[in-house]
């Protein structure tokens, strides 16, 4: 297994760096359309800011890691980071889209973006931060 | 990384054009400008996404505040947006029933 593994520090002009590193890693992959590269893209960006908030929650310098790992039938980002951790399936809803309370909600789009995105997502959370994994299904890297 | 926002005039409405990437770090600067719009009575107001090459939940996020402003005063935001993968956003989150979001400036301005 290939895998690339980036460090970031935990400020949002750091976001753009992790999404054109998984990108060009996904853009080496057969049989993965551009649309679906798009797809990783905006998941990585996604996790990555989440993961940077949770760090300026509690004032922590440390960094966040993205790391892409290239499998055979998959590609996958795992983004971790040593926040204080959330409980994925207990996040508010939002109002329906056609209730005008709807705008009083400007975030928590995030992580339902992640979910319909990528083909899989596990979220791991504990004391210790919280380890996104994106899987995104394709065949092998092209041959150099 | 930057940013392009450019402010027109048409029809009566202040058109935003947009260009580059929003994302957690861009999309404060969008909205302070629409703020700025908002206090400068600009109240109808035509966002166009043709120039932005990536759109997130942040940028998203700032859009709905936007409307939100604009709806307090009785104004309204609406979208021009012709991109799959920027209009594909949009559809995931249901937003598409939120925002008009229209094919060109020109229909965008000619919208009641």
């Amino acid at each position: 297994m290939e895998a690339v593994e980036l460090e970031i520090p935990a400020r949002a002009e750091f976001v753009a760096l992790a999404r054109l590193v998984v990108s060009s890693v996904a853009l080496s992959r057969r049989e993965l359309a551009d649309d679906r590269i798009d797809d990783l893209k905006l998941a990585v960006s996604e996790a990555c800011t989440n993961a940077i908030e949770s760090h300026a929650a509690i004032d922590l310098e440390e960094r966040v890691t993205v790391r892409c790992e290239e499998r055979d039938d998959r590609l996958e980002v795992l983004v971790e980071d040593r926040g204080t951790g959330f409980d994925p399936m207990s996040l508010p809803e939002h109002p329906p889209v056609t209730d005008p309370e709807r705008l009083n909600f400007e975030r928590g789009l995030g992580i339902p973006l992640i979910r319909s995105l990528v083909d899989e997502v596990n979220f791991e959370t504990s004391d210790a931060g919280t380890a996104v994994r994106l899987t995104i299904y394709c065949g092998p890297a092209e041959p150099q | 990384m930057e940013l392009g926002l450019d402010v027109s005039e048409q029809n009566g409405k202040a058109v935003l054009s947009v260009r580059g990437e929003v994302d957690v770090y861009t999309a404060p600067r969008l909205r302070e400008r629409l703020v700025e719009l908002v206090a400068q009575g600009k109240h109808q107001i035509v966002v166009d996404l043709e120039g932005v090459d990536f759109l997130d939940s942040t940028g998203l996020g700032v859009l709905v505040g936007g409307l939100k402003r604009l709806r307090s005063h009785d104004g309204d935001l609406t979208l021009v947006c012709t991109q799959p993968r920027i209009l594909k956003v949009f559809e995931i989150t249901g937003l598409t029933k939120v925002f008009a979001i229209h094919d060109s400036v020109d229909a965008a301005v000619a919208a009641d």
